[in-house]
Protein backbone atom coordinates (compact mmCIF):
# COMPACT_ATOMS: atom_id res chain seq x y z
CA UNK A 1 0.00 0.00 0.00
CA UNK A 2 2.72 2.76 0.73
CA UNK A 3 4.21 1.77 -2.71
CA UNK A 4 0.67 2.71 -4.07
CA UNK A 5 0.30 5.67 -2.11
CA UNK A 6 3.64 7.32 -2.35
CA UNK A 7 3.64 8.90 -5.47
CA UNK A 8 0.70 11.22 -3.62
CA UNK A 9 3.82 12.64 -1.80
CA UNK A 10 4.58 14.54 -4.66
CA UNK A 11 3.00 17.88 -5.12
CA UNK A 12 2.67 16.96 -9.06
CA UNK A 13 0.36 14.08 -8.63
CA UNK A 14 -1.53 15.27 -5.29
CA UNK A 15 -2.33 17.97 -8.12
CA UNK A 16 -3.48 15.76 -10.40
CA UNK A 17 -5.16 13.70 -7.88
CA UNK A 18 -7.67 16.63 -7.43
CA UNK A 19 -8.15 17.00 -10.21
CA UNK A 20 -9.65 13.42 -11.46
CA UNK A 21 -11.24 13.50 -6.89
CA UNK A 22 -12.71 17.43 -7.80
CA UNK A 23 -15.84 16.42 -10.07
CA UNK A 24 -17.42 13.57 -8.54
CA UNK A 25 -17.31 15.61 -4.86
CA UNK A 26 -19.24 18.55 -7.15
CA UNK A 27 -21.53 16.28 -8.48
CA UNK A 28 -22.46 14.12 -5.36
CA UNK A 29 -22.61 17.79 -2.95
CA UNK A 30 -24.96 19.42 -5.55
CA UNK A 31 -27.39 16.17 -6.53
CA UNK A 32 -27.52 15.42 -2.36
CA UNK A 33 -27.84 18.85 -1.28
CA UNK A 34 -30.39 19.79 -3.94
CA UNK A 35 -32.22 16.68 -3.19
CA UNK A 36 -32.12 16.32 0.64
CA UNK A 37 -32.92 20.18 0.69
CA UNK A 38 -35.82 20.03 -1.66
CA UNK A 39 -36.89 16.72 0.13
CA UNK A 40 -36.62 17.97 3.71
CA UNK A 41 -38.03 21.30 3.57
CA UNK A 42 -40.76 20.45 1.61
CA UNK A 43 -41.73 17.30 0.95
CA UNK A 44 -40.93 15.86 4.28
CA UNK A 45 -43.94 16.28 7.19
CA UNK A 46 -43.91 18.66 10.12
CA UNK A 47 -43.40 17.82 13.64
CA UNK A 48 -45.66 17.16 15.98
CA UNK A 49 -44.41 19.14 18.43
CA UNK A 50 -41.70 21.61 16.62
CA UNK A 51 -44.11 21.92 13.71
CA UNK A 52 -42.36 23.87 10.49
CA UNK A 53 -39.56 24.90 12.56
CA UNK A 54 -37.87 21.52 13.05
CA UNK A 55 -37.03 21.69 9.44
CA UNK A 56 -33.79 23.38 10.09
CA UNK A 57 -32.13 20.46 11.10
CA UNK A 58 -31.45 19.70 7.32
CA UNK A 59 -28.53 22.40 8.02
CA UNK A 60 -27.61 22.53 11.17
CA UNK A 61 -27.10 18.56 11.92
CA UNK A 62 -25.38 18.59 8.73
CA UNK A 63 -22.88 21.41 9.44
CA UNK A 64 -22.76 20.33 13.06
CA UNK A 65 -21.57 16.58 12.32
CA UNK A 66 -19.14 18.08 9.22
CA UNK A 67 -17.47 20.65 12.08
CA UNK A 68 -16.64 17.64 13.73
CA UNK A 69 -15.89 15.50 11.14
CA UNK A 70 -13.79 18.38 9.07
CA UNK A 71 -11.79 18.56 12.45
CA UNK A 72 -10.79 14.83 12.82
CA UNK A 73 -9.66 14.84 9.37
CA UNK A 74 -7.42 17.55 10.01
CA UNK A 75 -5.89 15.98 12.85
CA UNK A 76 -5.41 13.03 10.97
CA UNK A 77 -3.55 14.77 8.49
CA UNK A 78 -1.45 16.59 11.04
CA UNK A 79 -0.17 13.30 12.60
CA UNK A 80 0.69 12.00 9.14
CA UNK A 81 2.03 15.46 8.26
CA UNK A 82 4.32 15.42 11.52
CA UNK A 83 5.11 11.45 11.13
CA UNK A 84 6.04 10.77 7.71
CA UNK A 85 7.12 14.49 7.00
CA UNK A 86 4.62 14.77 3.65
CA UNK A 87 4.68 18.25 2.74
CA UNK A 88 1.22 17.90 1.34
CA UNK A 89 -0.70 16.60 4.27
CA UNK A 90 0.47 19.63 6.03
CA UNK A 91 -1.08 21.80 2.97
CA UNK A 92 -4.02 19.36 3.82
CA UNK A 93 -4.36 20.52 7.03
CA UNK A 94 -3.97 24.46 5.96
CA UNK A 95 -7.13 23.78 3.05
CA UNK A 96 -9.59 21.98 5.33
CA UNK A 97 -8.85 24.46 8.64
CA UNK A 98 -11.42 27.82 7.04
CA UNK A 99 -13.79 24.89 5.45
CA UNK A 100 -14.32 23.30 9.43
CA UNK A 101 -13.91 26.71 10.67
CA UNK A 102 -16.83 28.11 7.95
CA UNK A 103 -18.82 24.49 8.69
CA UNK A 104 -18.64 25.37 12.34
CA UNK A 105 -19.68 28.91 12.34
CA UNK A 106 -23.16 27.44 10.31
CA UNK A 107 -23.94 24.84 12.71
CA UNK A 108 -24.14 27.56 15.72
CA UNK A 109 -25.91 30.51 13.41
CA UNK A 110 -28.25 27.56 12.70
CA UNK A 111 -27.92 26.51 16.26
CA UNK A 112 -28.92 29.92 17.74
CA UNK A 113 -31.53 30.19 14.75
CA UNK A 114 -33.35 27.17 15.84
CA UNK A 115 -33.11 27.96 19.62
CA UNK A 116 -34.77 30.90 19.47
CA UNK A 117 -38.46 29.59 18.79
CA UNK A 118 -37.98 26.57 20.81
CA UNK A 119 -35.68 27.59 23.73
CA UNK A 120 -36.75 31.27 23.64
CA UNK A 121 -33.29 32.42 23.63
CA UNK A 122 -30.61 33.26 20.81
CA UNK A 123 -27.79 31.99 22.69
CA UNK A 124 -27.69 29.35 26.17
CA UNK A 125 -24.43 28.72 27.71
CA UNK A 126 -25.69 24.83 27.36
CA UNK A 127 -22.37 21.95 27.52
CA UNK A 128 -23.02 21.31 23.38
CA UNK A 129 -23.11 25.18 22.15
CA UNK A 130 -20.23 26.09 24.35
CA UNK A 131 -18.01 23.15 23.16
CA UNK A 132 -18.95 23.82 19.80
CA UNK A 133 -17.63 27.37 20.32
CA UNK A 134 -14.46 25.88 21.75
CA UNK A 135 -14.14 24.04 18.31
CA UNK A 136 -14.40 27.65 16.32
CA UNK A 137 -11.65 29.11 18.94
CA UNK A 138 -9.43 25.80 17.86
CA UNK A 139 -10.00 26.40 13.79
CA UNK A 140 -8.95 30.04 14.15
CA UNK A 141 -6.17 29.33 16.37
CA UNK A 142 -5.32 26.85 13.71
CA UNK A 143 -5.71 29.57 11.16
CA UNK A 144 -3.49 32.23 12.69
CA UNK A 145 -0.58 30.76 13.95
CA UNK A 146 -0.35 29.19 10.49
CA UNK A 147 -0.45 32.70 9.25
CA UNK A 148 1.76 34.23 12.29
CA UNK A 149 5.27 32.54 11.00
CA UNK A 150 6.75 34.32 8.74
CA UNK A 151 8.44 30.81 7.61
CA UNK A 152 5.64 28.71 5.94
CA UNK A 153 7.12 25.33 6.83
CA UNK A 154 7.33 26.19 10.29
CA UNK A 155 4.02 27.36 10.73
CA UNK A 156 2.63 24.09 8.89
CA UNK A 157 4.02 22.22 11.36
CA UNK A 158 2.92 24.42 14.51
CA UNK A 159 -0.32 24.56 12.91
CA UNK A 160 -0.06 20.40 12.55
CA UNK A 161 1.02 20.12 16.45
CA UNK A 162 -2.00 22.68 17.45
CA UNK A 163 -4.44 20.70 15.07
CA UNK A 164 -3.44 17.63 17.23
CA UNK A 165 -3.61 19.13 20.82
CA UNK A 166 -6.83 20.36 20.36
CA UNK A 167 -8.51 16.92 19.52
CA UNK A 168 -9.34 16.56 22.57
CA UNK A 169 -12.31 18.95 22.41
CA UNK A 170 -13.99 16.42 19.92
CA UNK A 171 -15.06 13.63 22.80
CA UNK A 172 -15.90 16.59 25.35
CA UNK A 173 -18.52 17.94 22.08
CA UNK A 174 -19.44 14.20 21.43
CA UNK A 175 -20.46 13.15 24.93
CA UNK A 176 -21.67 16.99 26.43
CA UNK A 177 -25.14 15.89 25.88
CA UNK A 178 -24.68 13.03 28.16
CA UNK A 179 -22.31 14.21 30.66
CA UNK A 180 -24.43 17.44 31.19
CA UNK A 181 -27.60 17.26 31.30
CA UNK A 182 -28.99 20.51 30.15
CA UNK A 183 -30.74 22.20 27.27
CA UNK A 184 -29.40 20.96 23.97
CA UNK A 185 -31.10 17.59 22.91
CA UNK A 186 -29.40 14.11 22.73
CA UNK A 187 -28.07 12.50 19.88
CA UNK A 188 -30.94 11.01 17.94
CA UNK A 189 -29.57 9.48 14.68
CA UNK A 190 -26.57 7.52 16.29
CA UNK A 191 -28.26 4.85 18.00
CA UNK A 192 -27.87 1.72 16.68
CA UNK A 193 -30.79 -0.36 16.96
CA UNK A 194 -33.05 2.00 15.68
CA UNK A 195 -33.25 5.50 14.89
CA UNK A 196 -35.43 8.04 17.32
CA UNK A 197 -36.59 10.04 14.07
CA UNK A 198 -39.01 8.81 11.52
CA UNK A 199 -37.60 7.07 8.29
CA UNK A 200 -39.80 10.23 6.45
CA UNK A 201 -37.48 12.75 8.57
CA UNK A 202 -34.26 10.70 8.63
CA UNK A 203 -33.65 9.58 4.68
CA UNK A 204 -33.50 13.57 3.90
CA UNK A 205 -31.41 14.05 7.04
CA UNK A 206 -28.77 11.27 5.85
CA UNK A 207 -28.65 12.28 2.30
CA UNK A 208 -27.95 15.77 3.39
CA UNK A 209 -25.30 14.60 5.76
CA UNK A 210 -23.52 13.43 2.95
CA UNK A 211 -23.86 16.35 0.61
CA UNK A 212 -22.19 18.76 3.04
CA UNK A 213 -19.34 15.69 3.20
CA UNK A 214 -18.74 15.52 -0.05
CA UNK A 215 -19.19 19.84 0.02
CA UNK A 216 -16.84 20.13 2.61
CA UNK A 217 -14.42 17.50 0.31
CA UNK A 218 -15.10 19.65 -2.87
CA UNK A 219 -14.21 23.00 -0.85
CA UNK A 220 -10.82 21.21 0.41
CA UNK A 221 -9.75 19.66 -2.91
CA UNK A 222 -10.55 23.25 -4.27
CA UNK A 223 -8.17 24.89 -1.68
CA UNK A 224 -5.71 22.29 -1.37
CA UNK A 225 -5.23 22.72 -5.13
CA UNK A 226 -4.74 26.24 -4.60
CA UNK A 227 -2.35 25.80 -1.11
CA UNK A 228 0.12 23.41 -3.48
CA UNK A 229 0.07 25.82 -6.37
CA UNK A 230 1.29 28.43 -4.32
CA UNK A 231 4.11 26.47 -2.72
CA UNK A 232 5.17 24.60 -5.93
CA UNK A 233 4.53 28.10 -8.32
CA UNK A 234 8.31 28.15 -9.17
CA UNK A 235 8.55 24.56 -10.44
CA UNK A 236 8.33 24.02 -14.32
CA UNK A 237 4.91 22.04 -14.27
CA UNK A 238 2.93 24.99 -12.44
CA UNK A 239 4.73 27.57 -14.57
CA UNK A 240 3.63 24.84 -17.73
CA UNK A 241 0.34 24.69 -16.39
CA UNK A 242 -0.26 28.01 -16.11
CA UNK A 243 0.71 29.25 -19.48
CA UNK A 244 -1.41 26.44 -20.74
CA UNK A 245 -4.55 28.70 -19.46
CA UNK B 1 23.03 3.56 35.89
CA UNK B 2 25.25 6.39 35.05
CA UNK B 3 22.58 7.45 32.75
CA UNK B 4 19.42 7.27 35.20
CA UNK B 5 21.69 9.65 37.60
CA UNK B 6 22.44 11.70 34.48
CA UNK B 7 19.13 11.80 33.39
CA UNK B 8 17.76 12.92 37.25
CA UNK B 9 20.62 15.74 37.39
CA UNK B 10 19.60 17.43 34.36
CA UNK B 11 15.90 17.77 35.51
CA UNK B 12 17.17 19.13 39.02
CA UNK B 13 19.57 21.68 37.34
CA UNK B 14 16.91 23.15 34.85
CA UNK B 15 14.48 23.26 37.41
CA UNK B 16 17.23 24.83 39.74
CA UNK B 17 18.32 27.52 37.36
CA UNK B 18 14.45 28.68 36.61
CA UNK B 19 13.25 28.64 40.17
CA UNK B 20 16.88 30.43 41.09
CA UNK B 21 15.84 33.28 38.25
CA UNK B 22 12.75 33.33 39.19
CA UNK B 23 13.37 34.61 42.59
CA UNK B 24 16.43 36.69 41.62
CA UNK B 25 13.93 38.68 40.19
CA UNK B 26 10.95 39.26 42.53
CA UNK B 27 8.39 40.95 40.05
CA UNK B 28 8.10 37.65 38.11
CA UNK B 29 6.31 35.53 41.03
CA UNK B 30 4.39 38.90 43.04
CA UNK B 31 3.29 40.72 39.70
CA UNK B 32 1.02 37.86 38.78
CA UNK B 33 -0.16 37.30 42.62
CA UNK B 34 -1.04 41.02 42.21
CA UNK B 35 -2.66 40.42 39.60
CA UNK B 36 -4.57 37.80 40.91
CA UNK B 37 -5.61 40.42 43.60
CA UNK B 38 -6.65 42.96 41.85
CA UNK B 39 -8.69 41.42 39.78
CA UNK B 40 -10.49 39.60 42.54
CA UNK B 41 -11.15 43.06 43.72
CA UNK B 42 -12.49 43.97 40.50
CA UNK B 43 -15.63 42.16 40.73
CA UNK B 44 -17.27 43.26 43.89
CA UNK B 45 -17.05 46.89 42.75
CA UNK B 46 -18.35 45.83 39.64
CA UNK B 47 -21.26 43.87 40.50
CA UNK B 48 -21.74 44.61 43.91
CA UNK B 49 -20.72 43.68 47.70
CA UNK B 50 -23.36 41.23 48.76
CA UNK B 51 -22.22 38.55 50.47
CA UNK B 52 -24.72 36.34 48.45
CA UNK B 53 -24.08 36.83 45.22
CA UNK B 54 -20.30 37.09 45.68
CA UNK B 55 -19.98 33.37 47.41
CA UNK B 56 -22.30 32.67 44.49
CA UNK B 57 -19.73 33.73 41.88
CA UNK B 58 -16.32 32.96 43.80
CA UNK B 59 -15.27 29.46 42.37
CA UNK B 60 -15.99 30.95 38.62
CA UNK B 61 -14.02 34.43 39.75
CA UNK B 62 -11.20 32.94 41.50
CA UNK B 63 -10.36 30.37 38.42
CA UNK B 64 -11.10 33.21 35.80
CA UNK B 65 -8.44 35.02 37.70
CA UNK B 66 -5.94 32.35 38.18
CA UNK B 67 -6.19 31.36 34.10
CA UNK B 68 -5.47 34.78 33.38
CA UNK B 69 -2.59 35.21 35.76
CA UNK B 70 -1.36 32.15 34.83
CA UNK B 71 -1.01 33.50 31.33
CA UNK B 72 0.84 36.55 32.61
CA UNK B 73 4.00 34.25 33.39
CA UNK B 74 3.66 32.06 30.11
CA UNK B 75 5.39 33.84 27.38
CA UNK B 76 8.43 34.58 29.50
CA UNK B 77 8.81 30.41 30.42
CA UNK B 78 10.77 29.61 27.13
CA UNK B 79 11.24 33.36 25.53
CA UNK B 80 14.80 34.43 27.88
CA UNK B 81 16.13 30.89 26.63
CA UNK B 82 15.21 31.59 23.62
CA UNK B 83 16.72 34.86 23.08
CA UNK B 84 20.11 33.58 25.11
CA UNK B 85 20.41 30.65 22.88
CA UNK B 86 19.97 28.04 26.05
CA UNK B 87 17.29 26.81 24.61
CA UNK B 88 19.32 25.97 21.00
CA UNK B 89 21.56 24.20 23.36
CA UNK B 90 18.96 22.11 25.43
CA UNK B 91 17.89 20.72 21.66
CA UNK B 92 21.28 20.04 20.61
CA UNK B 93 22.10 17.95 23.72
CA UNK B 94 22.21 14.22 23.68
CA UNK B 95 19.67 14.42 26.74
CA UNK B 96 15.60 14.18 26.07
CA UNK B 97 14.01 17.37 25.48
CA UNK B 98 10.97 16.64 26.90
CA UNK B 99 12.64 15.76 30.09
CA UNK B 100 14.49 19.42 30.20
CA UNK B 101 10.60 20.49 29.20
CA UNK B 102 9.17 19.02 32.37
CA UNK B 103 11.68 20.57 34.60
CA UNK B 104 11.06 24.01 33.18
CA UNK B 105 6.92 23.47 33.65
CA UNK B 106 7.53 22.46 36.91
CA UNK B 107 9.37 25.64 37.71
CA UNK B 108 7.07 27.67 36.29
CA UNK B 109 4.24 25.84 38.69
CA UNK B 110 6.36 25.97 41.70
CA UNK B 111 6.75 29.53 41.01
CA UNK B 112 2.84 31.00 39.05
CA UNK B 113 0.69 27.97 40.56
CA UNK B 114 1.72 27.23 43.91
CA UNK B 115 1.68 30.89 45.56
CA UNK B 116 -2.02 30.69 44.29
CA UNK B 117 -2.69 27.35 46.00
CA UNK B 118 -1.28 28.53 49.14
CA UNK B 119 -3.10 32.19 48.85
CA UNK B 120 -6.33 30.17 48.42
CA UNK B 121 -7.85 30.95 52.03
CA UNK B 122 -7.34 34.64 51.66
CA UNK B 123 -8.97 34.94 48.17
CA UNK B 124 -11.90 32.52 49.46
CA UNK B 125 -12.29 34.74 52.47
CA UNK B 126 -12.32 38.17 50.39
CA UNK B 127 -14.92 36.34 48.05
CA UNK B 128 -17.03 35.33 51.26
CA UNK B 129 -16.49 31.59 50.49
CA UNK B 130 -18.14 29.19 53.30
CA UNK B 131 -15.44 27.70 54.62
CA UNK B 132 -16.67 24.12 53.44
CA UNK B 133 -15.74 25.11 50.06
CA UNK B 134 -12.29 26.29 50.93
CA UNK B 135 -10.68 22.69 50.62
CA UNK B 136 -12.37 22.10 47.01
CA UNK B 137 -11.10 25.65 46.43
CA UNK B 138 -7.06 24.60 47.31
CA UNK B 139 -7.95 21.12 45.73
CA UNK B 140 -8.66 22.51 42.44
CA UNK B 141 -6.32 24.84 42.25
CA UNK B 142 -3.58 22.01 43.50
CA UNK B 143 -4.35 19.88 40.91
CA UNK B 144 -5.77 22.85 38.28
CA UNK B 145 -2.66 24.82 37.97
CA UNK B 146 -0.09 22.15 36.90
CA UNK B 147 -2.28 21.21 34.05
CA UNK B 148 -2.47 25.42 33.49
CA UNK B 149 0.93 25.09 32.94
CA UNK B 150 1.46 22.22 31.08
CA UNK B 151 -1.41 23.26 28.70
CA UNK B 152 0.16 27.01 28.43
CA UNK B 153 4.23 25.80 27.87
CA UNK B 154 2.46 24.21 24.55
CA UNK B 155 0.78 27.69 23.60
CA UNK B 156 4.75 28.91 24.46
CA UNK B 157 6.37 26.50 22.71
CA UNK B 158 4.43 27.13 19.52
CA UNK B 159 4.59 31.28 19.66
CA UNK B 160 8.45 31.44 21.23
CA UNK B 161 9.69 31.86 17.74
CA UNK B 162 7.17 34.65 16.73
CA UNK B 163 7.63 38.51 17.61
CA UNK B 164 4.53 39.28 19.10
CA UNK B 165 3.79 35.65 20.41
CA UNK B 166 2.06 36.85 23.44
CA UNK B 167 -1.05 37.73 22.25
CA UNK B 168 -1.74 34.69 19.90
CA UNK B 169 -0.53 32.59 22.51
CA UNK B 170 -3.34 33.35 24.92
CA UNK B 171 -5.86 33.05 21.94
CA UNK B 172 -4.56 29.31 21.38
CA UNK B 173 -4.53 28.46 25.10
CA UNK B 174 -7.89 29.86 26.67
CA UNK B 175 -10.19 27.67 24.51
CA UNK B 176 -7.64 24.50 25.55
CA UNK B 177 -8.42 25.83 29.32
CA UNK B 178 -11.91 25.67 29.26
CA UNK B 179 -12.11 21.65 30.16
CA UNK B 180 -10.21 22.59 33.36
CA UNK B 181 -12.42 25.71 34.44
CA UNK B 182 -15.50 23.50 34.30
CA UNK B 183 -14.53 21.07 35.87
CA UNK B 184 -12.72 23.09 38.51
CA UNK B 185 -15.61 25.12 39.40
CA UNK B 186 -18.21 22.35 38.77
CA UNK B 187 -16.27 20.64 41.76
CA UNK B 188 -16.11 24.02 43.97
CA UNK B 189 -20.05 24.82 43.36
CA UNK B 190 -20.20 21.31 44.41
CA UNK B 191 -18.97 21.48 47.82
CA UNK B 192 -20.59 24.47 48.15
CA UNK B 193 -23.72 22.64 48.60
CA UNK B 194 -22.17 20.26 50.66
CA UNK B 195 -22.19 17.50 48.29
CA UNK B 196 -19.45 15.00 47.16
CA UNK B 197 -17.03 16.62 44.89
CA UNK B 198 -14.61 13.88 43.94
CA UNK B 199 -15.95 12.89 40.64
CA UNK B 200 -14.67 16.18 39.84
CA UNK B 201 -11.56 16.05 41.20
CA UNK B 202 -10.88 12.45 39.52
CA UNK B 203 -11.75 13.92 36.30
CA UNK B 204 -9.20 16.98 37.01
CA UNK B 205 -6.58 14.30 38.07
CA UNK B 206 -7.31 12.19 34.77
CA UNK B 207 -6.78 15.18 32.97
CA UNK B 208 -3.42 15.93 34.46
CA UNK B 209 -2.06 12.30 34.58
CA UNK B 210 -3.02 12.65 31.09
CA UNK B 211 -1.01 15.97 30.64
CA UNK B 212 2.02 14.95 31.95
CA UNK B 213 2.65 12.24 30.16
CA UNK B 214 1.68 13.71 26.47
CA UNK B 215 2.51 17.32 26.89
CA UNK B 216 6.05 17.26 27.52
CA UNK B 217 6.27 15.64 24.29
CA UNK B 218 3.99 17.98 22.28
CA UNK B 219 6.52 20.71 23.25
CA UNK B 220 9.52 19.85 23.02
CA UNK B 221 8.30 19.22 19.56
CA UNK B 222 6.65 22.53 19.54
CA UNK B 223 9.97 23.87 19.91
CA UNK B 224 12.10 21.69 17.70
CA UNK B 225 9.59 23.48 15.32
CA UNK B 226 10.24 27.42 16.77
CA UNK B 227 13.50 27.21 16.92
CA UNK B 228 15.05 25.89 13.91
Amino acid sequence: MWKWLHPYAKAERAYQLCNTLLPYFVVVSVLCIVVGWVWGLAYAPADYQQKDSYRIIFIHVPSAILSMGAYSSMAIAAIIALVWQLRNAELAVIAIAPVGAAMTAIALITGSAWGKPMWGAWWVWDARLTSELILLFLYLGVLSLFHAFEDKKAGGKAACILAIVGVVNLPIIHFSVEWWNTLHQGGAITKFDTSAIDPSMLWPLLINILGFAALVGTLTLIRLKNEIMQVEQHRPWVRQLVSRG
Amino acid sequence: MQVSHSYWTLFCSVYKKDVALAFRQRAEIVNPLLFFLIVITLFPLAIGPEPGLLARMAPGIIWVAALLSTMLGLDKIFRDDYMDGSLEQLIASPYPLSLAVLAKVAAHWTTAGLPMVVMAPVFSMLMNLESQALGATMLTLLIGTPLLSFIGAIGAGLTVGLQKGGILMSLLVLPLYIPVLIFATSAIDTSIMSLAYSGQLAILGAMLAVALVTAPIAISSALRVSVS
